[in-house]
């Protein structure tokens, strides 16, 4: 073969432009050390395919995928689960009630999680690596609502057996359960000042304490994610309400429950 | 010229020299690989930086996908045929236990995979600009992602599927609102969110084929173009983050 490179098609070049020369203004470009694609990226695409390929025909062969008796709505099973992914949101159920579990939660997570880039207040830092350390507030935040989101479906899938009461994996499903303790409700009036002190002291200590993150974030950044995370932090205390004060609600009205 | 040669210039336009240029040429001109750059920076394609969790999820959506094909020959979405269906798949179709399997695992794997790919989009900062909004499109990659394997969980039409079920769409039910049970409702049970999911009022052959249609049509179509804009969106933000 001649060492020419052969070009079957006939390419007419208008104009070269660097690249940079393409991109927006603000935006900030490293200059950075380039490799061929091929066969850089591309050898390492493959090995990864047939890795992960193999994993999962090995994985479908040793496990069978579930196939339970023909549906009968007219016969309630001992113990009905949400897919796994979702187990978390019902384990929740046993906190909250349905409308905050399952459609207020899911909501703002998703609100929550698109609105990260646009909280954020600094542009650079970071990128590009695993520099956690600087970031460690951000870090913070998105490290404990994963991490709470996976603990959450760990539990209901694990440790949750018939009537949704708590069993250890190992614990047979035919001991019954006790009766779960009498729990109390907040008075109204007290329930609605304990959620109005949470926000405010939630959002007015930080602001006061740590005034320069405040006025780096400016006040609509501060707001949002003060909210979001004392909403995600509601969780952890609501539990804690719960299994150690035996207390069911906040806030209970004729229309809602918190 | 020998018809070998010929076979193999017909089906790769390039020829096998190695040279910097042959390289770059060989990325741009193949329909297959012209997602990429012809070169790439070296922060990026290092193994630990992205665990490679973006392409295993296109990984495991096409094997999802082709095995979803494929199980779609074999089942029909009626109440009085889905659970025989899956009883022919387990015992008599060959290799149809097999193929369930590996649909159902590449789903997994999916779930695990693209909660992984956000973690380390978070962790390396990622989503700083010029990223912002293929972040936003990533979450509703998410959303894609969690719907499909939701609907998928329905077809089998088996009780482990038909509670599951209930569980999650009893959900809808208490939307403030607009589901009956929620606070402040101002729809009947006749007329609202889980209504309009489930097609009537309860789980039946109407929630059957809306499932099934958004599980093999409505939400891969949706992820399909989303994958196609993120992308794109990566491209244009000039290939993977690296450090500033
Ligand atoms: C079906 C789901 C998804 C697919 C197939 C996918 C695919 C990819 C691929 C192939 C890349 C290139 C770099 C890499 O491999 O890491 C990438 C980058 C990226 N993804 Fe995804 N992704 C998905 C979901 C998500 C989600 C859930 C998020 C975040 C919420 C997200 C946010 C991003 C961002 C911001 C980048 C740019 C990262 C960088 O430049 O370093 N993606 N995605």
């Amino acid at each position: 073969m001649n060492d020419k490179i052969e070009i079957k098609e006939r390419l007419r070049l208008l104009t070269v432009i660097r690249e940079e020369a393409l991109l927006r203004q603000r935006d900030i470009y490293p200059r950075e050390e380039k490799v061929d694609t091929w066969p850089n990226l591309l050898v390492k695409e493959l090995i990864a395919l047939l890795i992960f390929t193999i994993v999962l025909v090995v994985w479908s062969l040793v496990q069978d995928a579930p196939l339970e008796e023909l549906a009968n709505p007219g016969l309630t099973p001992k113990e009905a689960k949400a897919p796994w992914y979702f187990v978390g949101l019902q384990e929740l159920l046993v906190y909250f009630d349905p409308w905050i579990a399952g459609v207020v939660f899911p909501t703002i997570i998703l609100v929550g999680l698109a609105l990260i880039p646009y909280l954020d207040p600094d542009p650079i830092k970071g990128v590009g690596r695993y520099a956690i350390g600087k970031r460690k507030f951000a870090t913070f935040c998105f490290i404990f609502g994963f991490t709470m989101w996976f603990a959450l479906v760990a539990v209901g899938q694990y440790f949750r057996g018939p009537g949704w009461n708590f069993y250890l994996p190992w614990e047979s499903w035919d001991s019954p359960k006790e009766v779960e303790v009498a729990l109390t409700n907040f008075p109204l009036v007290a329930g609605i000042a304990f959620l109005a002190c949470y926000y405010i002291l939630g959002l007015g200590i930080p602001a006061v304490t740590f005034q320069n993150f405040f006025w780096r974030l400016g006040l609509i950044r501060y707001h949002i994610t003060m909210i979001l995370l004392m909403t995600m932090m509601l969780v952890p205390v609501k539990i804690l309400l719960r299994q150690v004060f035996h207390i069911r609600y906040i806030v209970q009205t004729p229309w809602f429950n918190i | 010229m020998n018809i070998f040669i010929q076979m193999w210039r017909s089906l790769f336009r390039t020829g096998v020299t190695d040279s910097p240029v042959h390289r770059v040429f060989r990325v741009v001109v193949n329909f297959s690989l012209h997602l990429h750059p012809a070169r790439v920076s070296k922060n990026g394609i290092k193994t630990t930086y992205t665990f490679c969790l973006g392409g295993l999820n296109v990984l495991f959506f096409v094997m999802t996908a082709i095995t979803g094909g494929l199980l779609m020959i074999y089942y029909t979405p009626d109440v009085d045929k889905a659970y025989a269906n899956m009883l022919d798949l387990e015992n008599v179709i060959p290799f149809g236990t097999f193929l369930r399997n590996l649909h159902r695992v590449s789903a997994h794997a999916m779930v695990i995979a693209v909660s992984l790919h956000m973690l380390r989009v978070f962790l390396t900062a990622s989503y700083k600009s010029p990223r912002e909004f293929n972040w936003v499109i990533g979450v509703g990659l998410l959303l894609m992602t969690f719907l499909l394997s939701f609907t998928g969980y329905l077809l089998p039409w088996d009780q482990l599927s038909y509670w599951a079920v209930t569980v999650g769409t009893t959900m809808a039910e208490n939307t403030p609102i607009v589901g009956a049970k929620g606070p402040f409702s101002v729809l009947g049970p006749e007329e609202d969110m889980r209504f309009i999911l489930l097609g009537g009022t309860s789980i039946d052959q109407p929630t059957l084929i809306r499932f099934y249609f958004a599980h093999c049509v409505g939400l891969p179509g949706a992820l399909v173009g989303l994958m196609a804009l993120h992308f794109w969106r990566v491209r244009k933000a000039g290939g993977i983050s690296r450090p500033l």
